[in-house]
């Protein structure tokens, strides 16, 4: 069987997400684990280049690399100091934690080998900006405007709580001016 | 071997076929991957010093000095004589720095900029990546570069990085709103994100010409915005030298230093291109509607010309800036952005959606 160039590619992204996930849950060092995390989603993003799909591509990097993982990376440099280490994890925990990850690994791929993929001789849909856009906010069949309004609901309500939470109280307020 | 400054696509087609013609598939594409990258490594190097040289000499300019001018004709090789002395530099290895993050963060801000640079028209035809969503590629990847600039504020374990480095990741996750904004508005009046159709629709004039005021308000919030995000001054309070020393890149030495360095010059100079490109029509010649006579004489300036001319114009624009306004503070920093920039940002994606609609854009 010969190996192809997207074989080779698809071999090292899989490398890099199997090798680096294992990481970030074992680093002991907090800032460690989330760059080892952020080389995950960038391979992720490297896989959805691979299948041309670089809408979904570039929003795997913008989104969960370029933001969430800056996000996490923000919140870890307001909050905890270099030399801080995570204890060691006692055997009893290894263990059983690498029983649970063996029990997942073998129900998922027991459920893979058995489904049969069948490999689909469509075109390739060239996903251009009209296309998203136009899905985004159709509202008939495989429209997305529903999901999309919820998510921006959910989103305002986060925001009004943040601002609730950072606001300062009047009565604090009043209590900073009597320090004064 | 065809060779044609006004096309490059024929002479890129030209080595394809005649590599695929010598060896297999694979390795013809292989072959074309290590070209590729090589010439963008040699092409980052040379525009990097450049870059610093023409700084140099700007900034001179601007304050009544000379500049460097002893090494070389007009000092010109000056640059050249720093990156030798860069490379020589001891590598200083801190004691209680995370030494992973600490390596990792320069190549994470380098690769960033290098990956945001395959995806610019350089010419017709001579682009590495044309993606359908161009656009939105760019800024997904040059959000990435941050994360290299706070991993190296934490792990240096050092008070002056790690505040220097929440500045900056302040000030680039709020600036990259106003970036992208500004992008949209013309995105929406090109109703594509390819870059090289974003040029080619521009063949007729320029978008800042015929976006009317919402394209020339999107360019100016891209200048200031776009500013802010390459940590240039007046908003380089990331590594403000009169409070923070340098910054995040303070425990730096020797070639990591460089690299940040350079990276600094490139994002400039990428931010300069995607401005060209988007706003300027790129490698297109300037054309005025039926003057033939006017654009046939422009046409006979290469494309390549056209595109370095106005990305020079753009960075001697961000040189201006940063040697003649003075820095900001935080909360002006802060304030700019989110009360003046994105209100009036918002405002201006409504007004050109409204222009497309009517049909009032040329």
């Amino acid at each position: 069987m010969e190996i192809t160039g997207a074989q080779i590619m698809f071999y090292i992204f899989a490398a890099v997400i199997l090798v680096f996930s294992v990481l970030t849950v074992t680093s002991r060092k907090i800032l460690r684990a989330a760059t080892y995390l952020l080389f995950v989603l960038i391979a992720t993003a490297g896989i959805y280049f691979m299948l041309k799909y670089e809408f979904l591509a570039a929003v795997q990097l913008t989104l969960y690399a370029g933001g969430i993982v800056v996000l996490i990376i923000f919140s870890i440099l307001l909050t905890s100091h270099i030399s801080e280490k995570f204890e060691p994890i006692s055997k009893m925990k290894t263990i059983a934690s690498f029983l649970a990850s063996a029990a997942g690994a073998i129900l998922v791929s027991s459920v893979f080998i058995q489904y049969k993929f069948v490999a689909t001789t469509k075109e390739a849909l060239n996903v251009d900006m009209e296309i998203i856009g136009k899905s985004l906010l159709s509202y008939e069949r495989e429209g997305f405007v529903l999901p999309f309004e919820v998510i921006s609901i959910l989103l305002l309500a986060a925001m009004v709580g943040a601002i609730v939470i950072a606001k300062k109280s009047d009565d604090k307020i009043i209590n900073e001016d009597k320090i004064k | 071997m065809p060779f044609d400054i006004y096309d490059l696509s024929t002479f890129t087609h030209w080595i394809d076929t005649s590599l695929r013609a010598g060896m297999s598939p694979f390795w013809a594409v292989f072959t074309e991957f290590v070209l590729v990258g090589v010439v963008f490594l040699a092409f980052y190097a040379v525009v990097g010093l450049f870059l610093v040289y023409a700084e140099r000499r700007i900034c001179a300019f601007m304050q009544c000095r000379l500049g460097p001018n002893r090494v070389g004709p007009g000092g010109i090789f000056q640059t050249i004589a720093d990156l030798i002395k860069l490379l020589f530099k001891e590598l200083i290895y801190i004691k209680n720095a995370d030494k992973i993050l600490f390596n990792i963060a320069p190549f994470i801000v380098i690769i960033a900029s290098f990956l945001a640079l395959a995806a610019i028209p350089f010419g017709k035809g001579l682009q590495a990546m044309d993606f359908n969503i161009g656009i939105f590629y760019v800024v997904a990847v040059s959000s990435i570069g941050v994360i290299g600039i706070l991993l190296a504020g934490w792990s240096s374990n050092s008070k002056y990085s790690l505040i220097g480095a929440l500045r900056s990741g302040a000030q680039i996750i709020s600036y990259e709103l106003s970036v992208g904004l500004s992008l949209i508005v013309i995105v929406i009046l090109a109703g594509t994100m390819q870059l090289s159709e974003i040029v080619e629709m521009q063949r007729d004039g320029w978008f800042i010409f015929t976006g009317h005021l919402p394209a020339v308000i999107a360019f100016i919030i891209f200048m200031i915005a776009s500013t802010a995000e390459i940590n240039r001054g007046p908003f380089d309070l990331a590594e403000a030298e009169s409070e923070l020393t340098a910054g995040f890149h303070t425990e730096y030495s020797g070639i990591k230093f460089a690299f940040f360095f350079l990276a600094e010059y490139m994002n400039m100079f990428i931010v300069a291109s995607i401005a060209a490109t988007v706003f300027w029509g790129g490698w297109m010649p300037l054309h005025i509607g039926s003057w033939e006579g006017f654009n046939h004489a422009m046409d006979f300036i290469p494309p390549f010309i056209w595109y370095l001319g106005k990305t020079a114009v753009i960075i001697y624009l961000i040189m201006l800036f940063k040697w003649t306004f003075p820095r900001l503070r935080i909360d002006q920093l802060l304030t700019l952005e989110w009360k003046y920039l994105l209100p009036v940002n918002l405002f201006n994606v409504l007004l050109m959606a409204f222009i497309v609609l009517k049909g009032w854009h040329f």
